[in-house]
Order: structure tokens, then C-alpha cells, then sequence
């Protein structure tokens, strides 16, 4: 048996800052991962039928324009409805320490900001993924 | 019938992605799931798409799938991307150029890895199309990973296999004829927005008109702008008049029979390797083997031999 695990990494609504969410991809790709790029502009339907489609382990969200209060719990509740409850959810971008800990309330598993450093996002991907 | 299997016929997104996924990792729940679907399968047609790397193939998916929609028909579409030999790895980004397509029920689209298969396919393809015909698709789009000439084994797939080209290419279709050249039934230049066009279109039928083997087809050579729409009908169009042309001239069965061939052997292939190459079964015997080569006590020949030989036994 090959398992790898596969992980869509998305950037939901208008925001056009790429360059981390590529980065990430990148990185995961160089982990051994198996990574969907989506490009820009998606909605939390595309995002989450790209999911079931691609049957990823992780979704990551990318988001430096500040909506993520919207647009991240607007992903994890459509899962929710969906039920999808073996995929984890992370997320990364210009996100404010005090909303770091609703996001976690709301779904988003792990929050990583600027200067991360993307062997730690691996190692979070690999202690939390679902099965 | 088992639950999955049924939910896989009647088209349930989640059951086809999830048995996707078995097969990829070749358990065992996708075999006997696969043995269950296959009576259903035969009904879709499978179109290939192939040409190098950023000539257009998933744009053309893209264009193409709407037209099939609007048809009617639905759709299923493979998009393969190398898989990196050093990490296992791979950035799976043609979806990009189809994020329209993702919240429509009637089309269903799967992002694969080589995952270590050369010819531009990846092993389980045989398996998603399987898969996708027996889910309801009428046709199925698989996009090659297309870097080279060797990445040829779409035809074993696909029922119309279509080669992208673009202008300015000049001396590399001389270049790349030895391989890809040789397996198109459409020919597409596409990008037909930039200079050189008709350079690509008539260098290209000086090559059918040395090369063409079945005289009563000559395979046709299309110019198509992806990104505006135009020429996607036409495209259409001909892919239908060669269906017909392999309907009329027994030549489906034939493809059909190929594909069955390249799966089998596929199957078999992989069994094969897991079985020698297994903790349980011969590993320990190939380690100590190469040990051996690499003390130069036995030779690689002699080697194979031997675990053949228990194999066969
Ligand atoms: C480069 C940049 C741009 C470039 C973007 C180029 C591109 N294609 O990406 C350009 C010049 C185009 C641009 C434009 C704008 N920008 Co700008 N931009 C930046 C800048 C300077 C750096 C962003 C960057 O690329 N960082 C490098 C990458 C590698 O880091 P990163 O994205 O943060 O990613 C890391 C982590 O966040 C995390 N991560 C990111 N994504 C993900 C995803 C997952 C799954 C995970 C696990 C982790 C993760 O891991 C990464 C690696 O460590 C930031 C300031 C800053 N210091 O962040 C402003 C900034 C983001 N921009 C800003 C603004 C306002 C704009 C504009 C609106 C400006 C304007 N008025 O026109 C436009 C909007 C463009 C658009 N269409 O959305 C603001 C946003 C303010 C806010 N959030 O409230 C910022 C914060 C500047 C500021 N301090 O005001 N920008
Ligand atoms: N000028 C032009 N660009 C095109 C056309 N079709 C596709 N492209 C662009 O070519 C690039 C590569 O396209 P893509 O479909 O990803 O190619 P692929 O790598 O073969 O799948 C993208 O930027 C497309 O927008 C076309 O007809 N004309
Ligand atoms: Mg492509």
C-alpha cells in the first residue's frame, strides 16, 4: 500500500496575495505530499467539491487581505454540513493574534502567520492529519 | 452489491472520490470493488490530451467540457502532473485553468501524480476510468503529463488521442515527430492568436502527408484559440467524426481490446513487483541479493534467476 497524503491548498475571495500560499504548496509538494493548487478566487462550494473530488486529507487557506473571519468558518460549516469530518482544516496569511483562537473554536485546526517556517507545517500535517 | 460499489454506480461524488483514492494505493478494497463496477463499465468515451507543457491541454479541457455540458453530457476529466522521483511528491495544478467547473454536478475532476510510471500517465488511470464510466460519465478527458516524446501511452487509453501544438515551434515538430507525432488522431495548434500559424498548420501536413499510414483517414490538423473560445466546436465536431470513423472501420473494438491489454498487464505489473519486493515474501531475499551482486559473488543475471526461478516454482 502507497498512501501520501493529499492536500488542497486554496485561496477563498477576492484576495490576490499568492506568493505564500505557492510557497506552501511548494514545500509541501518537496515533503512528499501530493498537493492541488486551485489558483485564486474560490468559493467555499468550490473549495469544498474540490475536496470531495480530490478526496484530500488537509485543506490549507491562504488569506492576507483580513476576511478570514468570514471566509475560513464560511469553509469549516459548509464541511460541517457536508459532513466531512475526516479532513483537516489549516490555515495561513495576515491573521491577528486574537482571532487565532476562534478560528481553532471554529475548525481551523492550525494558524500559521508570516515568517513561519514550512518544515513546521509539515510536521503539524503529519502528527494531525486524520487517519 | 456492497454499499460503495452501488454508491460509486449511482454517481455519489464522495464514493467515487474515496474509491479513486483505494485504487491509487493499490489495496485490496479497491480490487474487489473494481471486480463489481467493471460489468458497468464500456459506455463512456475517452478522449486524450496531450502536448507539451503549457500548449493549452487543460484550457482546451476546460472549453471542451463546457461545450459537452451544454450538450448534455457528462463529464469526467483526469488530470495528470509528474510526480517528483526525489520526494514522492507533486504539485497537481491544472484544476487552475477549471475552477468553473468544480461546483458542477455533472462533471466530476480528479488531480493525479504519476506517482513513479513513466509514458505520461499514472498506474491507476486505468482504474479512474473505470471508475468515471461506471459512475455515469459520458466522456472522459485525460489530460498526460506531456513533456517530452516518450509520453506516449495515452493511445493505450484513449479512444481519440489529441496531440496540442503551438506556433513557433518551428524545427522542434521535426524534433519531436519520432514519438508524440505518431499517435495523434486530431491534430490541435492551439494559441492560433500568435504569429506562425500558418507556418505550424503546413509544416504539420507536410508531415501527415509522409507519414499517414491508413489512407482513408487523413488526421486532421485544427487551429484553435483556447482562451477565446474559438474553435472548440469545430474540435468537438471532429472528435465525433472519428468515433465514427473507429465505429465504421471495426477499429473501436480494437482500441477497446488495447486498453483491456494495457490494463491487464498493468495489474498484473504491479502484483507482481508488490509481491517480489514484499516484507513478507521475497525483500529480504532481493536485499541480500544485491549485497552479493555488489561483492561481485553473483551477477545481476544469475540473480534474477534465482528469485524467478522461486517464484515460478
Ligand atoms: C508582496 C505583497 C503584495 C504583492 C503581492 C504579490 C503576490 N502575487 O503575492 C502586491 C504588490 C501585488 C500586493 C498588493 C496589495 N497588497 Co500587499 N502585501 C505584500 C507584502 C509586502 C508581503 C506578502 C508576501 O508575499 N509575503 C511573503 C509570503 C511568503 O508570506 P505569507 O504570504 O505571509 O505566507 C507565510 C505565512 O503567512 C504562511 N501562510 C500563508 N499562506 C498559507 C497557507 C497555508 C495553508 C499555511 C499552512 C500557511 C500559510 O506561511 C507562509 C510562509 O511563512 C504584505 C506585507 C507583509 N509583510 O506580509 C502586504 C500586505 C499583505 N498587502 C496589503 C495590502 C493592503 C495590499 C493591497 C490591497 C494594496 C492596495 N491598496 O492596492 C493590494 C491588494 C492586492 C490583491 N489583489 O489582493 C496589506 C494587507 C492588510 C490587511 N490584511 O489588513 C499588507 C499586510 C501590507 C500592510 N501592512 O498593510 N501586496
Ligand atoms: N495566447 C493564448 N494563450 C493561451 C491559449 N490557450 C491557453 N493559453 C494560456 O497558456 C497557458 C498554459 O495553459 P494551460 O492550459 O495551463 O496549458 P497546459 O500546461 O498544456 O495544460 C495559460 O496561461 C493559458 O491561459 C490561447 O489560445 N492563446
Ligand atoms: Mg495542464
Amino acid at each position: 500500500m502507497d498512501q501520501k497524503i493529499r492536500v488542497l491548498v486554496a485561496k477563498p475571495g477576492l484576495d490576490g496575495h499568492d506568493r505564500g500560499a505557492k510557497i506552501v504548496a511548494r514545500a509541501l509538494r518537496d515533503a512528499g505530499m501530493e498537493v492541488v493548487y486551485t489558483g485564486l478566487h474560490q468559493t467555499a462550494e468550490m473549495i469544498v467539491e474540490t475536496a470531495i473530488q480530490e478526496d484530500v486529507n488537509v485543506i490549507g487557506l491562504s488569506l492576507l487581505s483580513g476576511a478570514h473571519m468570514t471566509l475560513f468558518i464560511d469553509v469549516t460549516k459548509l464541511l460541517k454540513e457536508k459532513g466531512l469530518d475526516d479532513v483537516l482544516v489549516i490555515g495561513g496569511g495576515i491573521i491577528p493574534e486574537e482571532d487565532v483562537s476562534k478560528l481553532k473554536k471554529a475548525g481551523v485546526s492550525g494558524v500559521f502567520g508570516p515568517g513561519t517556517h514550512c518544515d513546521d507545517i509539515v510536521e503539524f500535517i503529519r502528527k494531525n492529519v486524520k487517519k | 452489491m456492497n454499499e460503495f460499489a452501488a454508491k460509486v454506480l449511482e454517481g455519489d461524488p464522495r464514493s467515487i472520490a474515496k474509491l479513486i483514492t483505494q485504487a491509487e494505493n493499490t489495496s485490496p478494497l479497491a480490487a474487489s470493488q473494481m471486480k463489481k463496477i467493471h460489468p458497468y463499465t464500456g459506455k463512456a468515451y475517452v478522449i486524450g490530451i496531450t502536448g507539451v507543457m503549457g500548449s493549452g491541454k487543460s484550457t482546451l479541457i476546460y472549453e471542451m467540457t463546457k461545450e459537452y455540458r451544454r450538450q448534455g453530457l457528462k463529464v469526467g476529466i483526469i488530470a495528470i502532473d509528474p510526480t517528483s522521483p526525489f520526494s514522492g511528491g507533486a504539485l497537481l495544478g491544472d484544476r487552475i485553468r477549471m475552477t468553473e467547473l468544480a461546483t458542477d454536478n455533472g462533471v466530476f475532476i480528479r488531480s493525479m501524480g504519476t506517482r513513479g510510471m513513466l509514458g505520461g500517465l499514472a498506474s491507476a488511470v486505468y482504474d479512474v476510468v473505470e471508475i468515471l464510466d461506471a459512475s455515469g460519465k459520458d466522456i472522459i478527458l485525460v489530460e498526460t503529463v506531456g513533456v517530452g516524446q516518450a509520453e506516449v501511452d495515452i493511445i493505450k487509453i484513449a479512444d481519440t488521442t489529441l496531440v496540442v501544438l503551438i506556433p513557433g515551434l518551428g524545427d522542434s515538430i521535426q524534433t519531436i515527430k519520432a514519438g508524440i507525432m505518431e499517435i495523434a488522431d486530431i491534430y490541435i495548434v492551439n494559441k492560433a492568436d500568435r504569429s506562425g500559424v500558418e507556418q505550424a498548420v503546413a509544416e504539420l501536413e507536410s508531415l501527415i502527408d509522409i507519414t499517414c499510414i491508413d489512407k482513408d483517414r487523413k488526421t486532421p490538423v485544427l487551429t484553435t484559440i483556447a482562451k477565446q473560445k474559438k474553435g472548440i466546436i469545430e474540435l468537438v465536431k471532429e472528435i465525433e467524426n472519428h468515433k465514427n470513423y473507429l465505429k465504421k472501420t471495426k477499429m473501436f473494438e480494437l482500441k477497446r481490446r488495447k486498453r483491456y491489454e494495457a490494463e491487464l498487464v498493468e495489474i498484473i505489473r504491479k502484483r507482481l513487483m508488490n509481491f517480489i519486493f514484499d516484507e513478507s515474501t521475497f525483500k529480504g531475499k532481493v536485499e541480500s541479493l544485491i549485497d552479493k551482486i555488489s561483492k561481485k559473488e553473483v551477477d545481476p543475471y544469475s540473480a534474477a534467476e534465482e528469485i524467478l526461478g522461486k517464484i515460478l516454482k
